[in-house]
């Protein structure tokens, strides 16, 4: 926690769990899908669920959707704004089981047809976890660069993207390794210290056993 | 961040270095930023909170129709002269209300430390700018004051209704404006700590009991108490009060104060005033709208 984090953020009220932590989420999502989104079907679950209307919770994760901040006069009306900006949206319930109480399952269509399927939660103070992409376990915070690598469960791919890295001079801040089953889906969760190059990526994303590349650029803020 | 007020009163007498200044320092060196950088980013802080005053809007309801009007009702009894307050306290009271309000209907308010929480310190430094006369160079030093004893609970203790109920937000703010508005009158960082004290001794224990769930109801009007309750633990400090627990040692007592609340009174809403009868009736007609 920082002293801007003590004293701040300038955000859009009531609560920075369910409505700065809500837009947060929003435009993480939009910065991991990298293209402007065309559809979203958002799932509440638990207290985003039972108090997010009376905290804005909606409005706050279609205006982060659209990329806008958390400190942006928009977020009231942001209902009107995805309607003139082409976003379509469906809102609906979830028990997602045994997760954080402020959660919210998306599935994300971008201008492209990519596809994204995110459950992320607000952990209190505006600060978001991203917990699950494409069904895989993911477990960041947005607060840094991050590459998420989806891969075959094979030797060798985290000494691609490792070595990849070092050759960029990107020094690795965390890593995190999942995977579903033996020789399945895998994942990497790599927070990073700088920002990754465009061309390493999609270098990267055609490598054989690489399923694909999903990248957060924190560039820009 | 610093974890101990102490220790910031150690440095300010060793190293000849204000209170404000150590905080600012720390924020630096953390963030790698110049002195420049980080005061031009506090004097932002600083002009969204006077904006989250003036912005306020009479006729605004929140969406739920609990909160909504109470700022202008205190303005007028405040410009009629009929306050049993007077206008000092009618002043903090008004920007209270006014800027909690605000929060409560999705407009800008800058968290400090909470949205919840969001009245109490824009409440104290806006009207002892105004009756002051204060720069805003000085109002910007008295922030950095507040954001580092807030840095300091957040160690010690939380800064969060979640984990800690309300005196985590509603009285780490008070603290957080009773040191910065002893700061503002001249104190030293004894004087800073001994506020920050005061302050919040008075309000350790406070559950967070929101009706519906929503930062409303009591959320508002707390913030009337917490500004107001700063501004007694200032003027205490100045007179020369001195508090016998202090603040290092209060911070730690909300911490386990904080450990012995039941999950009700944590910002669930399943106990306090949120499950009373007419809490619950408006809960359920919240729901169904």
């Amino acid at each position: 926690m920082n002293l801007l984090d003590i004293v701040g953020p300038v955000m859009v009220g009531p609560s920075s769990s369910h409505t700065a932590g809500a837009v947060k989420i929003g435009l993480i999502s939009r910065k991991l899908m990298g293209e402007k989104i065309t559809n979203a079907d958002i799932y509440f679950h638990g207290s985003f669920l039972s108090t997010g209307k009376g905290h804005g919770t909606d409005r706050a994760i279609l205006a982060g959707l659209l990329g806008y901040g958390v400190d942006d006069p928009v977020i009231p009306h942001s209902f009107e704004a995805a309607e003139k900006e082409g976003l379509h949206y469906s809102i609906k319930g979830i028990d997602l089981g045994e997760v954080h109480p402020n959660s919210v399952k998306m599935l994300l269509t971008g201008t492209s047809g990519k596809e994204l399927e995110i459950v992320a939660a607000s952990i209190g103070g505006g600060r978001i976890q991203i917990c699950e992409l494409d069904g895989l376990t993911a477990n960041f915070s947005g607060d840094y660069p991050t590459l998420i690598v989806h891969n075959v469960d094979q030797p060798g791919h985290v000494t691609e993207v490792t070595s990849m890295l070092a050759h960029k001079s990107v020094n690795i801040a965390t890593m995190q390794l999942y995977r579903k089953s033996r020789g399945g889906d895998a994942v990497m969760v790599i927070e990073c210290d700088q920002e990754v190059p465009v061309e390493a990526i999609r270098w990267l994303a055609h490598l054989e056993g690489i399923v694909k590349v999903t990248y957060l650029s924190i560039a820009g803020e | 961040m610093y974890e101990s007020l102490k220790q910031l009163c150690i440095e300010e007498e060793t190293k000849g270095i204000p209170f404000w200044q150590l905080v600012q320092m720390e924020d630096c060196k953390e963030l790698q930023k110049t002195p420049e950088q980080s005061a031009r980013e506090m004097m932002t802080i600083y002009q969204a909170m006077r904006a989250s005053f003036e912005e306020y809007e009479d006729e605004l309801q929140s969406a739920s129709g609990l909160v909504g009007g109470a700022g202008a009702m205190i303005y007028r009894r405040r410009t009629e002269g009929a306050l049993l307050c007077g206008d000092f306290i009618g002043c903090v009271m008004e920007k209270a209300l006014k800027i909690s309000e605000s929060n409560a209907c999705m407009k800008r308010i800058v968290a400090a430390p909470t949205a919840g929480s969001c009245g109490v310190v824009p409440a104290v430094f806006l009207s002892i700018q105004d009756q002051r006369n204060l720069s805003d160079e000085q109002m910007v030093e008295g922030l950095y004051v507040a954001g580092g004893i807030g840095g300091v609970i957040a160690a010690r203790a939380s800064l969060s209704g979640a984990a800690g109920g309300c005196q985590a937000e509603i009285g780490a703010a008070s603290a957080m404006a009773a040191g910065g508005l002893v700061y503002l009158q001249g104190g030293n960082a004894n004087d800073i700590s001994n506020a920050a004290a005061l302050a919040l001794k008075s309000l350790l224990g406070l559950a967070c009991d929101p009706v519906a769930g929503l930062v409303e109801v009591p959320c508002v009007k707390r913030n009337v108490l917490g500004a107001v309750n700063a501004v007694t633990a200032a003027d205490m400090t100045l007179a020369g009060i001195v508090s016998r627990i202090p603040a290092d040692e209060v911070f730690d007592a909300m911490h386990n104060i904080g450990k012995h609340m039941d999950e009700e009174i944590r910002e669930t809403a399943k106990g306090g005033l949120a499950t009373t009868p007419t809490g619950m009736q408006f809960s359920e007609k919240i729901a169904m709208c």
